[in-house]
């Protein structure tokens, strides 16, 4: 079994201080802290096996290019995908859906046609999205949430039509913290033949995935929210629809043959491929995937990872200058944005920071759900599987002590 | 003419009680350098640029206006000013109140000074004093763009005052 203090020594940043104090760091939802395991893996290869790879004979691009081949079976097992060649490697979630955006564009989506987001994406599960609009002049459909957060998954089929050609759905929202339910998204938009893309870069952090279960046709996340290196990311898609797709990008060893005549491409996933691939990061997915599995399965860690969700639920909702958004606690991992009332959500961060916290504030890449909740920006804590009870209960004080300041309640500041 | 214009408001703080419009733009500074050093932990600066924020007069609902805000900045700055007698006086707002504690410093040092002055200054106080090191990059973002924006409106006002 193991203790959270144990894993935090797997840690080096966490061990760290920022203005004399201890940093407590709660913004993981935006990138994680990387293991031990992670960092070496990094450094071994960028000093034992740097060579580009799949290219030449010689032996170190054997090392290298093993160790990217065996990364892409490892993320195949962790997705549970039929085959490896449905794993592509990309600089990150966005990458993905960009890629996926425009091939699939390409393929399948002419004027007029429509494409379903949710009102609750982040910026690159919509952005991409717009430009494909753009180009083909096609709709863009939202669906919308319910009060408190979840998405109106029962309006869902009256939003699809026979013009809709993909549905791009977060697992997870990076502000609400809610886990969709997914593989009925995916029934409901199957059973009118529309595909289903999930913005999976919150998801894989925190739940199981199994693409198969899910039945989704493509699953994107970020290697780096996930304690692997910066850079690092994964499309997932079907194999009849990766099949089907023209390339993004053109470049190097994405082909078969190149002639002024003609080009033809590479099988999956060398395809979507192109140029110089990250080879030395894209390998810290295999410690990051086995870490955050072990995290996953470890009873300890889940319990104090409960303890947190309940005791900093508890203490946010039960404070009456405070609102939550994205309840209840059922479908919530521990990831709580908020707004405080007569305190500005960046001045709270400052402050926070001053205490070494670091949190998040501001729109959070989803200014169409900051609109749509009738909010500027909001704060948000997002823990991860090192954090303590004991950091959330320091967090809980000087939050209170931060509103106080700001709100001039002078009787909470030495709480 | 508003009220606020005409108001000759001084800093809380140590420098209560001295009139800040009689001294020289340098003196204005060096206060503000010296009100500043007193405070060692950064809570308490921040303490005090919150006490600054909450003192800035009232700024018109009606002048929120996209023309007066300030890009650069997580949270909203609404920055006006008006020339007078060669006079150039500033009046601005945040929703952030710390944020509002920076402008209020920098109101009181350049609002009621000569638009040339002001458009020749080169705003190294606001290091002196720690401000733009050591708040959030986006917000020294932010202090970076007001700063920009009163230069622009006084050498904007200079301009216009000697072609006048
Ligand atoms: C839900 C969600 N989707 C997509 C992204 C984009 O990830 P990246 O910036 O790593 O490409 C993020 C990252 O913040 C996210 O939280």
């Amino acid at each position: 079994m193991l203790m959270t203090e144990e894993i935090r020594k797997q840690f080096p940043a966490l061990s760290g201080t920022v203005y004399g104090k201890p940093l407590v760091y709660l913004d993981n939802a935006a990138t994680s802290q990387r293991p031990r395991a992670v960092l070496d893996c990094w450094e071994s290869l960028a000093a034992g096996a740097n060579a580009n790879i799949h290219r030449a004979v010689h032996y170190l691009a054997g090392l290298a290019t093993d160790a990217y081949e065996d990364t892409r079976r490892a993320v195949q097992a962790f997705l549970n995908a039929p085959s490896p060649e449905e794993i592509v490697f990309t600089s990150g979630a966005t990458a993905a859906v960009n890629l996926l955006a425009f091939s699939f564009g390409e393929a399948y989506v002419r004027e007029g046609d429509e494409i379903v987001v949710s009102v609750a994406e982040h910026h690159s599960n919509i952005v991409p999205w717009q430009l494909l609009c753009q180009r083909k002049k096609t709709v863009l459909k939202v669906l919308d949430i319910h009060e408190n957060g979840d998405l109106m998954v029962e309006s869902l089929e009256n939003l699809l039509s026979g013009r809709t050609k993909i549905v791009a759905i977060s697992h997870i929202s990076n502000v609400l913290g809610l886990v969709n339910p997914v593989q009925k998204i995916v029934s409901i938009c199957h059973e009118k033949g529309i595909p289903v893309l999930v913005d999976g870069a919150q998801g894989i952090v925190h739940e199981p995935v199994d693409v198969q279960a899910l039945d989704c046709d493509f699953y994107v996340f970020s290697g780096h929210k996930l304690y692997a290196a910066t850079g690092t990311g994964v499309l997932y898609g079907k194999r009849k629809w990766l099949d089907a797709l023209p390339p993004y990008m053109g470049g190097g060893e994405m082909i078969a043959h190149v002639s002024f005549e003609k080009t033809s491409f590479a099988p999956l996933p060398e395809k979507f491929e192109a140029g110089t691939q990250n080879f030395n990061a894209v390998p810290t997915l295999v410690p990051a995937m086995a870490f955050a599995k072990a995290c996953r399965e470890d009873a300890s860690i889940q319990k104090e990872q409960h303890a947190i969700l309940e005791y900093v639920y508890e203490q946010i909702t039960k404070n009456e200058l405070i609102t939550l958004y994205g309840t209840p606690m059922g479908s919530k991992i521990p990831l709580f944005s908020f707004a405080v009332k007569g305190a500005h959500h960046e001045d709270l961060a400052l402050i926070l920071d001053k205490m070494g916290i670091a949190v998040r504030s501001g729109q959070m890449c989803a200014e169409p759900l900051m609109d749509r909740l009738g909010v500027t920006g909001l704060l948000r804590a997002s823990f991860g599987p090192y954090n303590t009870l004991a950091e959330a209960e320091y967090f809980i004080r000087s939050l209170n002590r931060a509103i106080a300041m700001l709100t001039g309640d002078s009787s909470r500041r030495s709480e | 003419m508003t009220k606020f214009f005409q108001n000759d408001k001084v800093l809380p703080g140590r420098s209560e009680g001295t009139k800040m419009s009689n001294m020289t733009l340098q003196e204005k500074k060096q206060q503000i350098i010296d009100d500043f050093s007193i405070y060692e932990e950064w809570l308490d600066k921040y303490e005090y640029l919150i006490e600054l924020g909450k003192s800035l007069e009232p700024f018109p609902e009606e002048k929120k206006t996209e023309d007066r805000l300030i890009k650069g900045c997580q949270s909203r700055v609404w920055l006006d000013s008006e020339l007078r007698d060669g006079l150039l006086y500033f009046r601005a707002d945040s929703d952030a109140i710390i944020t509002k504690g920076i402008i209020s410093l920098l109101v009181s040092v350049y609002s009621g000074r000569p638009a040339a002055e002001i458009s020749a200054d080169d705003f190294a106080f606001v290091r002196e004093i720690g401000l733009k090191d050591n708040l959030s990059p986006t917000r020294a973002n932010g202090l970076v763009s007001m700063i920009e924006r009163i230069k622009e409106i006084a050498a904007q006002a200079a301009n216009d005052t000697v072609s006048f």
